[in-house]
Formats: C-alpha cells, sequence, structure tokens
C-alpha cells in the first residue's frame, strides 16, 4: 500500500484515503466542433502509460476531498513528490520519499 | 522426438537421460522475415501458426527475459469464453476449439481440464447480467447455463450458499466445457512446436529500439544483441506494450496494471471446478499439486512493478474465506503479480498500427491466457498476410477513432 502526502492536509496518509484518477495534464479539447476524431481518441482514450516517471491524479476522498497530482516511479512505485491541481509538472527529483 | 507412451517406456529404459532440449537456443541471423517480440504464450503461439499455416519459417521470437516467464507464468490458468459480445465470443471460442485439440496438435500434453467455470451472482444486477450472458452464449452456440443456489453447491459442494453472508450466492451461470490448462505447458508446447517448425527463438534478447527506413515502414530492431533485420514486426508484448510501441513513436490507449494471484498450501483435492465471482472479486480452482489457485484485483493505479499491494489480496481472501469457509484453516504459500495492459474497452488489439509492417497484439487486459491459441491463430495470419481474417477484424486499433468499441467491461472478472 502506498504513504501518499496529500499537499492540501499537508500530511502522509494510507493509499486507501485517496482515490487514483489517472493520468495528469490531460487537458480536455477547447473547442469540441473543431476538434478531429483522432484528437478526441487521444484525448480520451490514449496515455502515456510510462514505465518510469509518471504524473497522475489522486483525490483524498477520505481526507479534505480535493485532487492534487502526484510524480511517481511507475517501476518502483515510489512517490517522488506530490502537487496541488493547477500546478505545473514539476522536474524530476531524485531519490523520492 | 515425438512424445508418446512408446517413448516415455524407452527413455524410461535408459534412465531418462537422452531427452532432448524441448526448443533450439540459436543465436539470432542478421535478418528475417518476420520477428515477434515477446516470447509469451501469445508470441509463441503466433510464431507457431505462421509457420504452420502460412509457412514462413524466417521467423524469430524475442524475448527479452526467459521464456514464458511473464504473464504464462503469472496466471490462474481460466479458460471459457462465456463473453458477451458476438465478436469476443467468436475470437474467446476460436480459442476454446483450438484448445480443445492443442495437445494432439502439438504433441504437448497442455493439460486442459473441462472441470467446468461457475460465475457467482450476488444481487439482482448479477441475475440480469449473467442470465443475459447465458443467453447470448446459447444464441452463439456457446455452451453455458443458469444454475440455482442448490445447483451451483451441488455441482461446487465447497461453496456456502447460506443466506446470512456479507454477498449470500442468489444463482450462478455455468460454462462446463470452461475449466483449467497447464499455463506453463501452453508456452512450452507453442516453444517446442515452433522451434522444431525452424522458428529462432531468442531469450534474453531485449529490443531496445525500431528502425523505420525514409518511407517510415520499419526495416529493424535494435537489440541487446545487435542490429537485425526485418520487414514486419508483431509486438506482443502484454504489459510493456506501450514501451515497446513507444520506440515506434506510436502511443497506445493502454494502461499497465498489476493483477495479482496466490495460492494456498498444497491439500488433497477439495474444489472441483472453477469459480468466479466478479461482485466480490474472487476466484478460485484447484491445481493437479493441490494448491488452491486464487485471483485477486488489480491495484488503483498504473504500475510496473510486478508485485502489488497486500490489501487487494487480503480482500480478495476476506471473500474467498466468506463464499468457502474450509479455506480460513489453509495458509497461503505465495502470492506475486503480473502487469496487464487494459484498453479502455477491456477487449484486445490485433490490428496494424500507422507504421507499415508494424504488427501488434495486445489489451487482453486481465484475460489473455484463456484466448491464447485463438489470438495467435488470428495474429499470425495478420502477420504473415498483411490484412486481419473475419475473427481478428473488429479489433482493430483504429476503434477507439471511429467509436466501434466491443464494450467487454461486464465480463471481465476483475479491473473495472
Amino acid at each position: 500500500m502506498l504513504l501518499i502526502r496529500c499537499p492540501y492536509c499537508e500530511m502522509d496518509r494510507p493509499e486507501l484515503e485517496f482515490r487514483y484518477g489517472g493520468e495528469a495534464h490531460v487537458a480536455r479539447p477547447l473547442d469540441p466542433m473543431a476538434t478531429t476524431d483522432e484528437d478526441w481518441a487521444s484525448y480520451l482514450y490514449v496515455r502515456a502509460n510510462p514505465r518510469g516517471l509518471h504524473a497522475e491524479r489522486w483525490r483524498h476522498i477520505h481526507g479534505c476531498g480535493r485532487f492534487f497530482n502526484a510524480l511517481r516511479d511507475t517501476v518502483s512505485d515510489r512517490i517522488m513528490t506530490t502537487y496541488k491541481a493547477g500546478t505545473p509538472r514539476p522536474a524530476a527529483t531524485g531519490g523520492g520519499r | 522426438m515425438k512424445y508418446s507412451a512408446l517413448s516415455v517406456f524407452l527413455q524410461g529404459l535408459k534412465g531418462n537421460r537422452d531427452w532432448p532440449e524441448q526448443w533450439r537456443s540459436p543465436e539470432p541471423k542478421s535478418t528475417y522475415d518476420a520477428i515477434i517480440i515477446g516470447a509469451g504464450g501469445h508470441g509463441l503461439a503466433t510464431a507457431y501458426y505462421m509457420a504452420k499455416e502460412h509457412g514462413l519459417t524466417r521467423i524469430a521470437v524475442l524475448e527479452k527475459g526467459w521464456l514464458g516467464g511473464g504473464n504464462p507464468g503469472r496466471n490462474t490458468t481460466i479458460v471459457r469464453s462465456n463473453y458477451l459480445w458476438e465478436e469476443s465470443e467468436a475470437i474467446y471460442e476460436h480459442a476454446m476449439k483450438l484448445r480443445e485439440g492443442l495437445s494432439h496438435d502439438l504433441n504437448y500434453n497442455v493439460m486442459y481440464s473441462p472441470r467446468g467455470v461457475m460465475m457467482l451472482a450476488h444481487n439482482i444486477h448479477d441475475v440480469q447480467v449473467f442470465k443475459r450472458h447465458v443467453h447470448a452464449n446459447r444464441l452463439a452456440g456457446i455452451d453455458n447455463e443458469w444454475l440455482t443456489p442448490e445447483e451451483a453447491k451441488a455441482f461446487c459442494p465447497l461453496l456456502n450458499i447460506e443466506k446470512n453472508i456479507r454477498y449470500p450466492v442468489i444463482g450462478a451461470s455455468l460454462q462446463r466445457r470452461g475449466g483449467t490448462a497447464r499455463h506453463d505447458a501452453v508456452a512450452w508446447g507453442y516453444a517446442r512446436g515452433a522451434s522444431r517448425l525452424g522458428v529462432d527463438i531468442i531469450q534474453n534478447c531485449e529490443v531496445k529500439g525500431i528502425r523505420r527506413d525514409a518511407t517510415g515502414a520499419v526495416c529493424g530492431v535494435e537489440t541487446t544483441k545487435g542490429v537485425i533485420a526485418t520487414k514486419r514486426i508483431g509486438v506482443v508484448a502484454a504489459g510493456n506494450t506501450s514501451v515497446v510501441m513507444a520506440m515506434a513513436g506510436v502511443r497506445m490507449p493502454l494502461e499497465s496494471y498489476p493483477l495479482q494471484a496466490l495460492v494456498s498450501e498444497p491439500v488433497k483435492p477439495m474444489m472441483p471446478c472453477v469459480v468466479m465471482s466478479n461482485t466480490v472479486h474472487a476466484y478460485m480452482s484447484q491445481s493437479d499439486k493441490g494448491e488452491l489457485v486464487i485471483g485477486a484485483g488489480t491495484d488503483a493505479y498504473t504500475s510496473y512493478s510486478q508485485t502489488g499491494g497486500l490489501h487487494i489480496a487480503r480482500h480478495t481472501l476476506d471473500a474467498i474465506c466468506e463464499l468457502f469457509p474450509p479455506v480460513r484453516r489453509l495458509r497461503m504459500l505465495r502470492n506475486w503479480g503480473g502487469i496487464v495492459d487494459v484498453t479502455p474497452d477491456r477487449s484486445p488489439i490485433i490490428g496494424k498500427t500507422p507504421v507499415p509492417g508494424l504488427f501488434v497484439n495486445c489489451g487482453w487486459g486481465t484475460g489473455g491466457f484463456k484466448a491464447t491459441p485463438g489470438s495467435g491463430h488470428v495474429f499470425a495470419h495478420l502477420v504473415a498476410r498483411g490484412e486481419p481474417e473475419a475473427i481478428a477484424a473488429p479489433f482493430t486499433l483504429d476503434r477507439f477513432r471511429t467509436g466501434r468499441l466491443i464494450d467487454e467491461a461486464a465480463a471481465a472478472a476483475v479491473a473495472h
């Protein structure tokens, strides 16, 4: 089980308090009518699914209820950092917690 | 050497010292007509059918680790074909029919045991969904039947059908032809069959890059054993498909999750069939060694760790202990995880890609083992001929653009 730091509550809490929200920074197309089928498919279905660092959304459902993002290594499952929704993806940091 | 009762007898007289290796371990040649990336069950089956039915023998199967060491060695050996949609029924039933004759075809005992797969209904929604499956399957000529709790208990005496448990059993669907097959034997049998037909299976050979020519078509692969030229590549890399396809610049509608399984200490036969429960996330059968083989769910998050959270396995054991009370006295021996590649509609992708010469067979998610023969058979046709045959045709990569999804989430046991 992961130990996840909620950047709003500023506490390390067990994974069971959170819900996974998939890849972060996937932006909905701003103009639906002008968006091609390829771009819709890309937005809806295509995911980076990297073997390595992954920026992903989590929601602290049994805590503050807010969405935030985490940078996690998908090989070791080590969470490098968590950051508030709306802030850009931080540069990869070494070590993690 | 052909395996037979006579060969067992003759080798026995000689102290079993002269059994030949089951497959060759060649060094890679500089060029092949086609390269399959990934020596799991699906990849080996693909190579076997390409050689056997399409006459291609200058084929290599490249494997990063050892043959069958990924998901063929990590699944719970269950086979069935009771899927909902016609497209899925066609491909899983194709696999089922091939498997029924597979031991003879391969001259290798894959230990297919049609002991019955029973899927439990715990609420009204389950009853409606499973009855719909039963009717859809019977219309398609696939055996599936509805059982009352008492009939389910008669088929699997270990089952607890008391009304006072958290999720009481209120019915079940049963596919009698479903059951188990020996997971390793399927991979080994295909490996031996393919090797005998001239296919080079190259283990400990990781693909590091996919080379493309000026037109954009594939022209070779870079591996830890050097560059190998080829005009056709079939990617059958399961959980690592996104990583391999990225080498050719193709982004995939896939996410990779750890899926866990565990086995108990071995006991005498107590479990005559396979029982699955989608609602409480548990399934169980008994291996020939006597271990209870238990399948758990996926973790919530994408991962390549080949392990998983202990709370996932514990959640499954809660359900197992309630459904099969005697299991409470057993100790669990091992648990492990495999990485499964899951598509948005929970159906596989068997198709061409935007890159000429590059084909992909992936997205089997949490239920790939049962499809191994059918998957390899139709993918062999695609890679050999360049066009899919009828069964594989709906499972294109392009369906995520056109919207012709095959939304099979209701039939997959976990991960939805």
